[in-house]
């Protein structure tokens, strides 16, 4: 077994054009930005009903994905797997860079985001949006020195287990007050649950480790490196019980909305009357983004299907990204509870199910802020060394091998 | 040698180039009421730490009986429009007093993106007094100096 | 209003006096605000700001005296706050008539709904940057110098009561700020209860109309009106389930 060896990506043609068009799409998504800070949100498709709408979806998918991208190289320092050690670099640069992408949508999405300095020095720390704000900064400093112990010469293999475990419970930390976000409204039905936490530290592990495995695909393909296929087929496991995880969690949620007869209106609608919440949550969340998955990856032979590896992580990413549209849209849809045991109506849509549809700018924000993320990851990658040159199934721990 | 002969005249130049602006600083409009007591020079420089300093006990804690309210401000500064159109300016128009200033200085201010720009009728009686306490002879000098 | 002191030769401030008072009106910017979370807003000394002491201002609203073909209040405060609903759904709404009808008998009714003025305001709890605040006399209100637009507030808010301004926004009322970017909800009047006028736009309204469906006034002061009706009369908060101690209060729902 040979030392691995990082080595900075060459400017190919291959991976310049791939910047290129990661940049078109950062220059989209800065006019669409320019263009709603001079106009107002009237020209997207939010309205004081539905107000956290597909930019969202977006920045909490990549924050989420962040997360869980730190968590491929917990695998190898936290729990010492040694199959996962040299791609931890990787994971590091990815977790940073996901997160600088979907912080960069959120902010922009704000009404007034030239407050955000100003706003700093008001700070309420009732508020678990606020800790959130600590808790990503604080996480890209983590990780950061994490990545420094991982990269620099002569450190200290304690240092670098503490690092890591610091950078563990701090992902942690982040991701439950990002579910918690949602968890804590006792507004609204679809949200008002303390499963929410747990559940999105399960998503973070399953849509961070699809995110990586795609990024790592990407770049070895694009840059003609080797991605051992013994260390994918060990993520593509991973990845199978992850997404098996997080359909457990979403079968606990709605069995006990279900369960609670104030939360059975919600539930009928979103599982069975809910229009294009419904079929994104059936075919989108569970279908595509759960059980057909899950089926590639647990195939027998997995190991020789690179392919459906590929497919299994794009359809983990597309379901993730339909299950935040069914939790967040879906949850501001069904009308608040305001008269339990009326009917109700009103000129401020109360009573009905509210109405929403996202204009085109705002896909445009929301995947400039991936492209973003992949932009930075590449720069990452380009500059420093990160991606493993010669990580075939050979470089990978024979002891492991043998498991 | 001619090299940093050169480079020093450079900076001399730019050293000595704000003054150049002296024939651009902006004709400020006068304001209706009385002048503050405190002086221009005080008010030029102390403006914004005192009305950020206002508007949070006014926001926040409800004191409102401070010596001006921004209402006042925009009353006494409102500056009348063409001959077609005398009734005050508002933010848009760059005859604005506060924009003659600002975009001067090139320092965006951003409190007319929420607050009136012109005052309201009720709002004049914070002027009234250097006026002859009344509104139609507040009236009557507007009248007089949009002609 | 406090001034930092000139120098007595009558010279223009040299920038350390600046520097000085600029951290003295920096420390008593902050102060209150640092106070105001610490100690969760608690009654402070009569007199030391403007708002009267101890007071919980409130609303009681009769139900059954409000017909449903009248929208009175919503026509006042638009006047006076300075807002408009055009029907679109990105419009602003501060207070809104809403129809019932009881899924079991059939029984409609109508009532205005606004902002609740929760002792426990869940807008209040989630504000990032605390621009969504409680005065000590009770009124939530959104300090828009401070508000970054992120509409959590509205996500968080049980009673729908909170709008977001979608455009930028030009002839305001003078008494009432409101710009692009901002989340705005009924502020209870507070600059007509600050001037001394007992009321607000909207109980004015429903006064004149000869309905009177709407009562205003200080739920602490048990010599107040408001005060004597709802601790004889019953009277319910929407969504008591949640535990919010609501300043607005209804009868005959």
């Amino acid at each position: 077994m040979e030392r691995i060896v990082y080595r900075e990506l060459r400017s190919t043609p291959k991976v310049w054009g791939f910047m290129a068009l990661c940049a078109a799409f950062v220059g989209a998504a800065g006019i669409e930005v320019y263009y709603v800070e001079k106009y107002g949100s009237i020209v997207t498709g939010l309205n004081n009903q539905i107000v956290w709408g597909v930019p969202h979806v977006f920045a909490i998918f990549l924050i989420i994905a962040a997360s869980g991208a730190l968590n491929v190289s917990s695998i190898g320092s936290v729990f010492g797997k040694m199959a996962y050690k040299p791609v931890a670099r990787l994971a590091n640069l990815l977790a940073i860079s996901l997160l600088m992408g979907g912080l960069a949508v959120l902010v922009l999405d704000l009404g007034r985001p030239d407050r955000l300095i100003m706003a700093m020095y008001t700070y309420n720390f009732t508020s678990i949006f606020a800790w959130n704000i600590l808790l990503y900064s604080g996480f890209m400093g983590v990780v950061a020195v994490y990545l420094y112990t991982l990269m620099a010469r002569g450190v200290d293999p304690r240092a670098l287990k503490a690092a890591s475990l610091l950078a563990f419970v701090w992902r942690l930390a982040l991701t439950t007050g990002t579910g918690s976000i949602f968890g804590w409204l006792v507004a609204r039905t679809a949200y008002d649950s303390a499963i929410m936490a747990p559940m999105f530290i399960a998503m973070s592990f399953s849509f961070g480790m699809a995110m990586f495995m795609l990024v790592m695909i990407l770049t070895t393909s694009l840059t003609r490196r080797v991605y051992s296929p013994e260390l994918r087929t060990r993520q593509a496991r991973l990845l199978g019980v992850f997404v098996a995880a997080v359909l457990y969690f979403v079968i606990v949620h709605h069995l006990s909305n279900i369960y609670l007869a104030k939360k059975t209106a919600y539930e009928s609608w979103i599982l069975l009357n809910g229009g294009i919440y419904t079929w994104l949550f059936w075919g989108g969340q569970i279908l595509i983004g759960s059980i057909l998955p899950m089926i590639l990856l647990f195939h027998p032979r997995i190991d020789t299907k690179k392919g459906y590896v590929l497919l299994a992580a794009l359809l983990v990413v597309i379901g993730g990204f339909a299950q935040l549209y069914v939790i967040i849209v879906g949850g501001q849809a069904f009308p608040l509870d305001i008269f339990p045991g009326f009917e109700v109506s009103s000129s401020f849509s109360d009573g009905v199910i509210n109405e929403y549809t996202p204009s085109l700018g705002e896909f445009f924000l929301g995947l400039g802020g991936i492209a973003l993320a992949l932009m930075i990851a590449g720069l990452g990658m380009k500059f420093l060394r990160i991606v493993p040159d010669n990580l075939s199934d050979d470089n990978v721990d024979p002891a492991a091998l043998a498991d | 040698m001619n090299k940093l002969l050169t480079s020093l005249l450079v900076m001399a130049a730019l050293l000595v180039s704000p003054s150049y602006a002296q024939g651009l600083f902006p004709d400020i409009p006068k304001a209706l009421g009385e002048p503050h007591p405190e002086g221009n020079e005080f008010w030029r420089i102390n403006h914004p730490a005192l009305l950020a300093h206002d508007r949070d006990l006014t926001v926040i804690e409800g004191i409102r009986d401070i010596d001006a309210s921004l209402k006042s401000c925009v009353a006494c500064h409102a500056v009348t429009g063409p001959a077609s159109d005398p009734l005050p300016v508002t933010a848009e128009s760059p005859e604005f007093s506060c924009r003659v200033c600002h975009e001067y200085v090139a320092v965006k201010i951003s409190c007319f993106d929420c607050h009136a720009s012109t005052p309201e009728e009720a709002d004049f009686a914070l002027v009234l007094p250097s006026y002859g306490g009344t509104p139609a002879s507040l009236r009557a000098y507007l009248e007089r100096i949009s002609q | 209003m406090i001034i930092p002191s000139e120098k007595p030769n009558g010279a223009e401030i040299s920038r350390r006096d600046i520097l000085k008072s600029g951290a003295a009106l920096a420390t008593v910017t902050l102060a209150p605000g640092v106070t105001l979370m610490a100690f969760g807003g608690t009654a402070k000394a009569a007199g030391d700001d403007g708002l009267k002491p101890n007071a919980r201002w409130g609303l009681l609203i009769d139900a059954a005296k409000c017909p449903e073909d009248c929208s009175a209040c919503v026509s006042a405060c638009s006047t006076e706050q300075g807002w408009e609903n055009n029907g679109l759904d990105t419009d602003p709404q501060w207070i809104r008539k809403v129809t019932l009808r009881e899924k079991e008998t059939g029984r409609t009714n109508s009532l205005p709904v606004m902002c609740q003025h929760c002792e426990k305001p869940p807008c209040v709890d989630v504000c990032p940057t605390g621009a969504s605040f409680k005065r000590e006399d009770g009124i939530v209100l959104v300090n828009r110098h401070t508000c970054i637009g992120c509409r959590y507030c509205m996500m968080a808010c049980p009673f729908k009561a909170r709008s977001f301004v979608a455009e930028p926004v030009t002839g305001q009322r003078t008494s009432t700020p409101r710009g692009k970017g901002t989340v705005e909800s009924c502020n209870l009047c507070v600059h007509k209860i600050d001037r001394g006028d007992g009321t607000t736009a909207c109980v004015e309204a429903c006064t004149a109309t000869g309905n009177n469906a709407m009562m205003f006034g200080d739920l602490n002061d048990p010599e107040s009106d408001i005060a004597k009706a709802v601790s004889t009369y019953a009277s319910v908060e929407l969504r008591a389930d949640l535990g919010l101690n609501l300043g607005v209060r209804y009868q005959n729902i």
